[in-house]
């Protein structure tokens, strides 16, 4: 045999070689996938085995919510269950001032209701949505409820409720928790606004919570009754034509001026989520907001001024579809990483969700981000909206739970080839909805498996949502989660369009332990928004901070929950106050909620 | 994506300007230059690479595989042209985000080059190849560019401008134009058809897919057939294909059609010369692998 035969030998097998590489990575794949989906609910086995297990309760909780999908302008008909797929949404908020988290549930057809589930203490939970107030706020000609943020701007000690809308936005003053009262006017809040997100922070540490609210759509777009069909984005990952930021600065006196262009926040891309903390530990909170159809935006805050630097971070590169913001200290070293939900498709769109994580050897205003989503096993969500972090088997390390599935119609059709058709062409096609072709009943990335990441401790999150008993697959959008009934567990509530509210109630070994917190602010704003609180126990800590909303259009418990695993003892507790100050508490007990008073 | 059939280069002289020099560089240059100005143009544009990293791998893999393959095979140190172009094609039309498929969609293309011959050619453009087998075998991993490069429609003039004078100047226009055209006609015919807008029938062209692929994948002349009315027939019946893939709702319809018509119109023509020429034709010897290039 000659040597330019052998060489061809050897060439051929090389190639056959190359084309098995996909497959049999694909077989392996597939195989892990099947193991995953076929892993039967065992409420013991998951105990022993990941120290947790979710049971979903919801209707013997007494909550028998399905959410109703907004039906928008005629003209868009034939795209209606693309367009009209947000809108449910759960907020988790102690209303009442009773020590028991309570639920804000958003709806979102005209003249639905909206429920506020109040906390029996018994294990159930009563809506006294309507007696307070705050039911009937999806009415004719003001457009409808797409989430709530909770944020005491007055600090009176009850939390007040700023309801996000596509159309009129409502702030809710919390009368001592016996009632609502809307006080939009007097705020001088906008007339209407197509948003999907909104939070709460005092970013300029006057100690009066202001308020950032993202657009979707642009503002002067009325979904009910369209001009005309161009009000899609001009472009599936360029789009900047999408609604304004505000910035409502809390003047006192239930009084807000709306900032955004004075302090640099000018952005008209579709933001969907957005969260605020102190990620530079410059005591001044910045922002970050997902986008759909772009990049994410990350506002650093110099206490006056906000710098929009995604760009140059690292997080602000590839345009992808950000639909969520949690903040989550995953490696247990005293630094926030950012989690963002995005799409994945098989064979159509592989975005990935990312976990951006602080680069090692970078901070303050250098610092900059690497998305670990991959190494660390949360990449792939399918097309994912609200996630939260939480220790969810109190071992001393953040989980993840992130909900998916974007229309779930007929199971055998799906809509895919034709969004992938007209997303990919210019933006005189795109952005106008005449040119969508018809969904007709199809199915869209739906009947999606949720996510419960357990996160190892040693840099990997492993997906246990089956065995844990997380097996619905409606079209999930919010997540929240909250102790509910002061168990010293995370329970987790979904809210999922045009489905049911879920309420999974968690059981954890007894074995760990666990210590929450519950602060008061008095210098800085009373409901702590912002502050940052690390505990340390057994040679470890973990960092959290209180939130004014995070997630997909959500917000967990007020409170703080930090697991410690089987250490019986807490050696620190420190707190960085919004207002500066730093207060450190030794001797905190295990196993119980502390309230903690900001030092005055 | 291959690199142009080569012509004689124009012999500098005294008087030659270096804008004359430009426009009578060697053609084989050209398609390199024009893929990096549409990377170096969309990225600082748009943004449109995940990470240069990724591009990059794919371009050292196609590279080394071409060097590697080249010089093995056939004794010589390969023009890189084509590789570069192949590499560089799979950094921009793939969509991953892992690094391995990059790697792999560049050494599968290249290698696609010196295996899958017949008569002395290689009967696939090895881009399309390459990204096929990534979209057939490894979905779950991978997608292709299907989105659009910005929202600008001057931009999109620019592209098919200079992409077209290219294509002129190279000879190949025709070809650029019949497929057009028939993407166009069967757009139209489709969204009758199916009862669709004629716009989002029309849209997938006016993306930076479509781009790349008319100007380096259907046009790469190693993998076309040589007559004129042979060319602009294939590039209808990859059109013609492509609506059938799209009726039967196939999101790269236009890369499959490609897979499945190119090589079939190679081998006809082939089989179409050896019925004419029976004596060239005898030593050679139709398989898989097949001759290699000469040294």
């Amino acid at each position: 045999m000659s040597r330019g035969s052998r060489l061809r030998i050897v060439l051929a097998i090389f190639f056959v070689c190359l084309l098995a590489t996909p497959v049999l990575l694909k077989k392996r794949s597939a195989a892990a996938r099947q193991t995953e989906q076929q892993e039967s609910f065992d409420p013991q086995a998951s105990l022993a085995r990941h120290g947790f297990y979710l049971q979903e309760v919801s209707h013997a909780a007494g909550i028998d919510f399905i959410h109703q999908a907004p039906v928008l302008d005629a003209k868009l008909a034939h795209i209606m269950p693309q367009v009209a797929s947000m809108g449910a949404s759960v907020s988790v908020v102690d209303f009442d001032r009773d020590g028991w988290p309570d639920l804000y549930v958003t709806n979102s057809a005209v003249g639905s209701q909206n429920h506020l589930y109040r906390n029996m203490h018994d294990g159930t939970f009563k809506d006294v949505a309507a007696e307070m107030g705050v039911a009937d706020v999806n009415q004719e000609g003001t457009g409808v409820s797409m989430g709530a943020v909770w944020g005491d701007y007055d600090n009176d000690g009850y939390e007040d409720m700023f309801l996000i809308k596509w159309g009129r936005p409502e702030l809710f003053h919390n009368e001592q928790g016996h009632g609502f009262r809307r006080v939009s006017d007097g705020a001088s809040l906008p007339p209407w606004i197509n948003a999907n997100t909104a939070v709460w922070f005092d970013y300029d540490g006057d100690g009066l919570l202001d308020l950032f609210v993202g657009g979707y759509y642009p503002e002067n777009v009325d979904l009910w009754h369209l001009a005309n069909t161009r009000m899609m984005p001009d472009s599936f990952e360029y789009a900047k034509n999408g609604g304004r930021k505000y910035l409502f600065h809390n003047l006192g006196n239930g009084r807000f001026e709306e900032v955004s262009a004075k302090v640099g926040i000018d952005s008209r891309r579709w933001a969907l989520a957005s969260g605020a903390a102190d990620l530079r530990e410059t005591g001044h909170p910045d922002l970050f907001v997902a986008n759909d159809y772009g990049v994410s935006e990350l506002y650093r805050n110099d206490g006056k001024r906000f710098h929009e630097v995604g760009e140059s971070a690292g997080v602000g590169f590839s345009p992808k579809s950000g639909m969520n913001v949690a903040f989550g200290d995953v490696f247990n070293q005293g630094k926030l990483s950012i989690y963002v939900s995005n799409i994945s498709e098989d064979g159509v769109l592989i975005q990935g969700n990312n976990l951006w994580v602080p680069k090692e050897g970078t901070s303050g205003d250098g610092m900059k981000y690497e998305n670990l989503a991959r190494d660390m096993g949360v990449e792939l969500g399918g097309w994912s909206f609200g996630a939260q972090f939480g220790d969810l088997n109190n071992d001393g390390t953040l989980d993840l739970f992130l909900t998916n599935g974007y229309v779930s119609l007929d199971k055998r059709r799906n809509y895919w080839y034709d969004f992938a058709k007209v997303a990919g062409g210019n933006s005189a096609i795109i952005g106008d909805a005449k040119d969508w072709p018809s969904m007709e009943g199809r199915s869209l990335s739906g009947y999606q498996q949720k996510h419960v990441w357990l996160n190892d401790g040693a840099g990997k999150f492993v997906d246990v949502a089956q065995m844990a008993g997380v097996k619905d697959t409606e079209d999930g959008r919010s997540v929240a989660m909250a102790d509910l009934w002061n168990r010293g567990v995370l329970d987790v509530i979904v809210a999922n369009q045009r489905g049911r509210l879920l309420l999974y109630k968690n059981s954890v070994t007894p074995e760990n332990h666990w210590v929450g917190l519950d602060l008061e602010g008095t210098k800085s704003n009373r409901s702590a928004i912002g502050a940052q609180v690390t505990v340390r126990w057994n040679g470890q800590e973990q960092m959290q901070q209180v939130a004014g909303g995070s997630g997909f259009a959500s917000e967990n418990d007020r409170r703080l929950h930090f697991g410690l695993g089987r250490s019986s003892v807490i050696e620190e507790v420190v707190i960085h106050w919004p207002s500066g100050r730093i207060q450190s508490l030794k001797n905190v007990g295990i196993d119980q909620i502390c309230k903690v008073k900001e030092p005055s | 994506m291959s690199a142009p059939a080569t012509m004689h280069p124009t012999v500098p002289t005294a008087q030659d300007t270096w804008a004359r020099r430009l426009f009578t560089m060697e053609n084989r240059f050209i398609p390199p230059i024009f893929i990096t100005v549409i990377l170096l143009v969309g990225h600082f544009s748009f943004g449109i690479l995940e990470s240069w990293k990724k591009t990059l791998l794919a371009i050292g893999c196609s590279l080394a595989t071409e060097l590697i393959l080249g010089r093995t095979m056939t004794g010589k140190w390969p023009h890189l042209a084509s590789a570069y172009i192949s590499g560089i094609s799979v950094g921009i039309l793939l969509r991953s985000p892992a690094l391995w498929p990059y790697a792999l969609c560049a050494v599968i293309a290249i290698t696609s080059k010196y295996v899958l011959r017949v008569k002395n050619r290689h009967i696939w453009n090895p881009s399309n190849f390459g990204i096929c087998v990534m979209l057939f075998f490894a979905a779950e991993s991978v997608t292709t560019l299907s989105i659009q490069w910005g929202n600008s429609l001057w931009a999109m003039l620019v592209i098919w401008s200079l992409g077209s004078v290219i294509l002129w100047r190279l000879k190949r226009f025709h070809i650029c134009a019949a497929y057009v055209a028939s993407f166009f006609a069967f757009a139209l015919l489709r969204a009758w058809i199916i009862g669709d807008p004629w716009q989002s029938e029309i849209s997938p062209i006016t993306g930076p897919e479509y781009q790349l692929f008319i100007f380096f994948m259907i046009t790469d002349p190693k993998t076309t057939v040589r007559s004129v009315r042979g060319q602009v027939l294939v590039a209808f019946l990859v059109a013609a294909v492509e609506m059938l893939l799209r009726l039967d709702q196939s999101i790269y319809a236009s890369l499959y059609a490609l897979f499945l018509v190119g090589p079939s119109a190679l081998l006809v023509e082939m089989w179409r010369h050896s019925r004419r020429s029976p004596l060239v034709n005898s030593n050679a010897t139709a398989m898989l692998t097949g001759d290699l290039p000469r040294p």
